[in-house]
């Protein structure tokens, strides 16, 4: 009746492994039904608002799968950028456009949105099967990790991805000006045919010094 | 256990439901969020890969960052060509963006 003291540690390891299994794959799941039913709720739902807050939702739950997927400075920059910079930026652009309008009824809009699913359904069952199918070549023991991710992450940033790190500054730089100039509120002026005189050097559009200019003179 | 399949098929998953807002959705910014979902799965793809295939050179995280990136420049320069069609149209109505439509 009595185990070996050997045997009785080896079980109580064993024990504990999965334990911290079940605890991955219990918090797997429900971090994947989740971000399911919030992307679900972010394309169906007609409230756009409440689109915007599952839209957080699904964020959040990308970032826990990614704490299971051993990346903890991923995980955070992706709640930092996701959900504190771009979903903010999101809700400031539904505050912006917010209008109540009905949309006019488009013919035959439902075909369009049974085709929509067909061909999306069409497609998961593709992925999936290739995914099922596919041997992935997944080495059998895991080399363990020595340093830490943020270590490793920043080796690659500074030696062989700098030029891509900074295009990707330079990219940031260039989509923020860009951002700037598009969204700036010209409003042009009542009577075009006064700044038209005036100015032959410029543009129609720009037409905020062009109201000050037409000002100074009048 | 868990394995490198789940984190395709949820990526899978997510890819699709992206798609299906992008193509439905009549609401401009809903389509943005639409390509947001898309990035995601995307992420998730190249985060289960890193874990699973190149544990040591996680260079799979490091493609992570670069389309979270990018993601960010797009949703701003996006949501500022939202703002411009909405004061040109005064509509948020996809079906009325038909500028380039012959």
């Amino acid at each position: 009746m009595r185990y070996p003291r050997q045997k009785i540690n080896s079980n109580q390891k064993d024990k504990a492994v999965n334990l911290a299994e079940g605890v991955q794959v219990v918090s797997f799941g429900v971090l994947a039904i989740m971000m399911i039913v919030a992307a679900l709720g972010v394309v169906l739902l007609n409230n756009i608002v409440y689109s915007a807050f599952l839209l957080a939702g699904v964020f959040m739950s990308i970032s826990g799968l990614y704490v299971l997927l051993n990346a903890d400075f991923v995980a955070a920059a992706q709640i930092l950028i996701y959900v504190g910079a771009i979903n903010v930026l999101i809700l400031f652009a539904i505050m912006l456009v917010n209008k109540q309008e009905n949309y006019a009824p488009v013919a035959n809009r439902w075909l369009r949105s049974l085709a929509a699913g067909l061909v999306c359904l069409g497609v998961f069952a593709l992925l999936g099967t290739m995914v099922v199918a596919t041997d992935w070549q997944i080495p059998a023991t895991t080399p363990v990790q020595t340093v830490s991710s943020v270590v490793k992450l920043g080796q690659h940033f500074f030696s062989d991805f700098l030029l891509p790190f900074e295009l990707a500054s330079v990219l940031l730089l260039m989509a923020m000006v860009g951002a700037i100039v598009l969204a700036r509120r010209d409003f042009l002026p009542d009577d075009l045919s006064l700044t038209n005189q005036t100015t032959s050097f410029t543009l129609p559009e720009k037409s905020k010094e062009l109201a000050s200019l037409g000002g100074n003179k009048n | 256990m868990l394995q490198l399949q789940y984190f395709l098929l949820l990526g899978a998953a997510l890819f699709c439901i992206g798609i299906y807002g992008l193509v439905t959705s009549r609401n401009a910014v809903r389509v943005l969020m639409s390509i947001e979902l898309l990035l995601n799965a995307v992420n998730l793809n190249l985060m289960g890969f890193s874990n699973f295939l190149d544990p040591v050179e996680i260079k799979g995280q490091v493609f992570t960052v670069f389309v979270i990136t990018i993601a960010a420049a797009e949703a701003a320069v996006g949501l500022a060509i939202i703002l411009s069609i909405y004061r040109n149209r005064d509509t948020v109505d996809m079906e009325q963006f038909n500028l380039l439509k012959w």
